[in-house]
């Protein structure tokens, strides 16, 4: 039986956990990286793919601030710019009471330097003509921008990988146990690491992850619906999301649009189904926002696996009761684009070398209180 | 009639797709005193086979040529369920959920439910790629066997026909009859493998006869046939004008001015796929098919198969295989079934079935291999090229077809691979040096085909 020795173990290769590991290999310490299926190929790889900071809370702008430098050093860093490109970042106000939604919004992140414009109706439908013209306003975030999910993490993986990181990929861990000091994962098929420190960076399995070590937090699992349209002629350059949530949508390069919104259902072996009525909304939704897509036909729809925790916020911290069980999931369908921050922020705090800003609205332990 | 005593619901039986399989599976279940709904995306019953055009040109002998009988007959069983069953033509299934499919007709959606379900979808063309297989002049086997049967149109008027199987002949000799100038056939099987097969081609004597009679009505009216030819690459820039092909150890051109290409048959699944019936891998089709039992039985409940849907067998086996799932859909309402009958369908099956594995034998499916070089488009949607495939491939160590569609695109585009699917399987096998049933095959997702959004948007009626 193989007995693997690590400083840290990272259970998850999506691009939390890849994330961090390449931060820890960038510091020099021994790292595992262990994934039950293949890297990046849960939320990681099949969300929306938009790198957005508009909309985030405070605590979150902190994070979405250091991973906006990440994301423009991704050649650098993982060796490919993942198709991100910073498009902007349009939020659609159907109603006035939404576009004052937005102005408030503006007014309480100004320090941030998000850079947003008000836009109303008619510097809406100058600037993006192809947006319905009952659409009363938005709010534009010049350099957020979008990127292809389907290669960020795993490019994010393989680096930590060239970097020395083990990759262990269709590693299912089967069993969770501590040994003196030290925590001792074992696979289904028999292989062991044994590690000073782990990261669970499980995502929708996070919860999961964390009951292995007596640690009960109360992550909902949701199936996020998307679908992707037939190629259209240009219409917007902006990624789209509306005040209020419930629909989000953007064109790429090649001319598809990539949208989703609403939710879908479990299947058994961990997958999951877009749902009909949230299809159907799609359906009612997109052409009203974009009156082109009216002559379009979508060519596929599918769903992820995300964790959600009520206050929207992920867990990123120390469990409250095993020492060094370092815990980040449940990012509730906004992951994406702080992701990359917070792999370094982990490598900083397991290296205890630096710590997260307003870290009591991430801990663990404010929902054992 | 029989109805089942125990069963609190009335069975709900739809049958989806109205080819040899499914009119067959229909005609048997309303003899059975069950009336179901028949699927089809056709304007009229008879699959791509037995296609019928809306404005039918020439006598039925002229379309169908020696199967015209059976052609008849399928329209008639057809038309006989027109009027007697729930028959929904020109509707396409667009999603499948358990016990709920979702259909699209003239734009309006619907929704149907089922108890018993049987999945008689049939088969496209299995298309590989090759050096200029994109340029215009370039068709498939079935594309240029359905100008001609559904649209009287001629391809060339010179043209070459290449590939395998036992539809190359077939379709050229019904393009020498009609006039076409059938410069080569090219099959890239060898003599010998047809020689070797012949024992299990005698199971049925009339169709080899068939078979035989194509080719030697070929070679009597001049049309050269090369065995061991294997199609290189087209020439032409804005449209082919000739093909090359490496027959024995030397290369030869021919000059053409179409092109007409079959790689075999490929099962459509994704209904069975959506439904999560379990696939396994078939080595002499290679592509993975959904699992049955000798009755159609999938392997969830309720879910039935029959035709080249679940397996490229041919309209013969089709039809047989079509009553035989319908007669256990009744059996397993608790409806009393005729057992000689059932026993007669086993006996023809087993006979067919033995034909069949001489077919495959005389003709087997070429791959894809180093041949078609960095260069040449293997997913048209999309535009992925071979050489991005082997690139992604060796980057990422992929071993895992969906994988690649993650990293490449391929497969994502309007057919959701059901065009590129096969050859990518290939390539991607070919170049990571492992076996074709390991790379898996692309996951199913809806829409089944484009879906509009104004359709989408819709409330079902």
């Amino acid at each position: 039986m193989t007995l693997l020795h690590t400083d840290v173990a990272v259970i998850g290769a999506g691009l939390v956990g890849a994330s961090a590991a390449l931060a820890l290999r960038r510091a020099g310490v021994a790292t595992v990286l262990i994934e039950r299926g293949l890297c990046g190929a849960r939320a990681s790889g099949v969300n929306f793919g938009g790198v957005r900071r508009q909309g985030r809370n405070i605590e979150q702008l902190y994070l979405a601030q250091r991973a906006h430098g990440i994301w423009a050093r991704l050649p650098e860093l993982i060796g490919t710019d993942a198709e991100y490109v910073r498009t902007g970042h349009l939020k659609l106000a159907r109603s006035q009471a939404d576009l004052d939604k937005l102005v408030a919004y503006r007014d309480k992140v100004r320090d941030f330097d998000l850079g947003l414009d008000i836009l109303d109706r008619a510097a809406l439908r100058r600037r993006f003509p192809a947006l319905a013209p009952d659409i009363v306003g938005g709010s534009l975030c010049p350099e957020d921008g979008q990127a292809n999910p389907r290669l960020v993490a795993p490019a994010f993986a393989h680096a930590a990988a060239r970097a020395g990181a083990l990759l262990l990929e269709d590693c299912a861990i089967a069993h969770a146990d501590t040994q003196a000091e030290d925590f001792l994962l074992t696979a289904a098929d028999g292989r062991q690491i044994r590690a000073g420190t782990v990261i669970n960076a499980a995502g929708a399995w996070g919860a999961v992850v964390a009951g292995w070590f007596g640690d009960v937090l109360p992550l909902h699992v949701k199936y996020p619906t998307m679908l992707v349209t037939e190629p259209l002629t240009r219409q917007i350059g902006v990624s789209l999301g509306v005040e209020g949530g419930g629909f989000y949508a953007r064109q790429v390069a090649r001319g598809n649009f990539v949208m989703g919104g609403g939710y879908g259902h479990a299947l058994p072996g961990d997958r999951s189904r877009p749902g009909p009525a949230a299809l159907a909304e799609l359906g009612r939704t997109a052409p009203a926002i974009l009156p082109a897509l009216a002559r379009a036909s979508i060519i596929r729809c599918w769903s992820g696996i995300e964790g959600y925790f009520a206050d929207k916020n992920p867990v990123i911290g120390f469990s409250a009761r095993v020492p060094r069980l370092l815990h980040a999931f449940g990012f509730s369908g906004g992951g994406f684009q702080i992701a990359p921050a917070v792999g370094e922020t982990l490598a900083d705090m397991a290296l205890d070398r630096g710590r997260l800003l307003m870290a009591d609205r991430f801990s663990p332990k404010r929902w054992t209180r | 009639m029989n109805v089942p005593s125990s069963a609190s619901a009335q069975p709900q039986m739809v049958v989806v797709g109205a080819g040899p399989a499914g009119v067959r599976a229909a005609q048997t279940l309303l003899r059975h005193g069950v009336r179901p709904v028949i699927i089809d995306e056709a304007p009229l019953p008879g699959g791509q086979i037995y296609r019928q055009s809306l404005v039918p040109r020439g006598s039925a002998r002229q379309r169908y040529g020696f199967e015209h009988k059976r052609a008849a007959a399928l329209h008639a069983a057809g038309a006989q369920l027109r009027g007697q069953a729930d028959y929904r033509a020109r509707t396409a299934v667009w999603n499948a959920t358990p016990g709920h499919l979702d259909l699209v007709r003239d734009g309006d959606l619907d929704g149907l439910r089922y108890s018993h379900l049987l999945i008689a979808t049939g088969a496209t063309d299995r298309v590989l790629p090759f050096p200029g297989w994109t340029l215009p002049g370039v068709f498939s086997l079935g594309g240029a066997q359905i100008a001609l049967k559904g649209q009287h149109c001629l391809l060339g008027p010179r043209i070459v026909f290449a590939g395998t199987g036992p539809l190359l002949y077939l379709v050229a000799y019904q393009y020498a009859r009609a006039g076409g100038q059938v410069q080569a056939v090219l099959d890239s099987a060898p003599l010998a493998a047809q020689a070797s097969a012949l024992p299990a081609l005698l199971n049925q004597p009339g169709t080899l006869a068939k078979g035989l009679y194509y080719l030697g009505w070929l070679r009597a009216h001049g049309v050269p046939v090369h065995h061991s030819a294997n199609l290189l690459a087209t020439h032409g820039t804005s449209r082919v004008d000739g093909v090359r092909a490496r027959i024995g150890g030397a290369e030869r051109d021919f000059a053409c001015d179409a092109l007409a290409v079959g790689h075999g048959l490929r099962a459509e699944t994704q209904l069975a796929d959506l439904l999560d019936c379990a696939f396994d891998f078939d080595v002499a089709q290679r592509a993975w098919l959904p699992q049955r039992d000798a009755d159609g039985r999938s392997t969830v409940a309720g879910v039935y198969l029959a035709g080249d849907g679940a397996g490229i067998g041919g309209a013969m086996l089709a039809e047989l295989s079509g009553e035989r799932s319908a007669l256990a859909m009744l059996a397993d309402c608790g409806i009393r079934v005729d057992a000689p009958r059932l026993r007669w369908l086993a006996r023809r099956q087993a006979a067919l079935a033995r034909f069949r594995q001489g077919l495959d034998r005389a003709f087997p499916l070429p791959g894809t291999d180093a041949g078609c070089d960095d260069g040449v488009m293997v997913c048209r949607c999309e535009e992925v090229r071979a050489g991005e495939l082997r690139a992604a491939a060796r980057q990422y160590a992929v071993d895992d077809l969906n994988r690649l569609k993650a990293l490449t695109r391929i497969g994502m585009g309007l057919c959701q691979g059901r065009m590129c699917q096969s050859g990518a399987a290939e390539l991607l096998a070919d170049c990571r040096r492992i076996p074709l049933s390991a790379v898996g095959r692309m996951r199913g997702q809806a829409p089944v085909k484009p879906l509009p959004f104004a359709v989408l948007g819709k409330d079902p009626s």
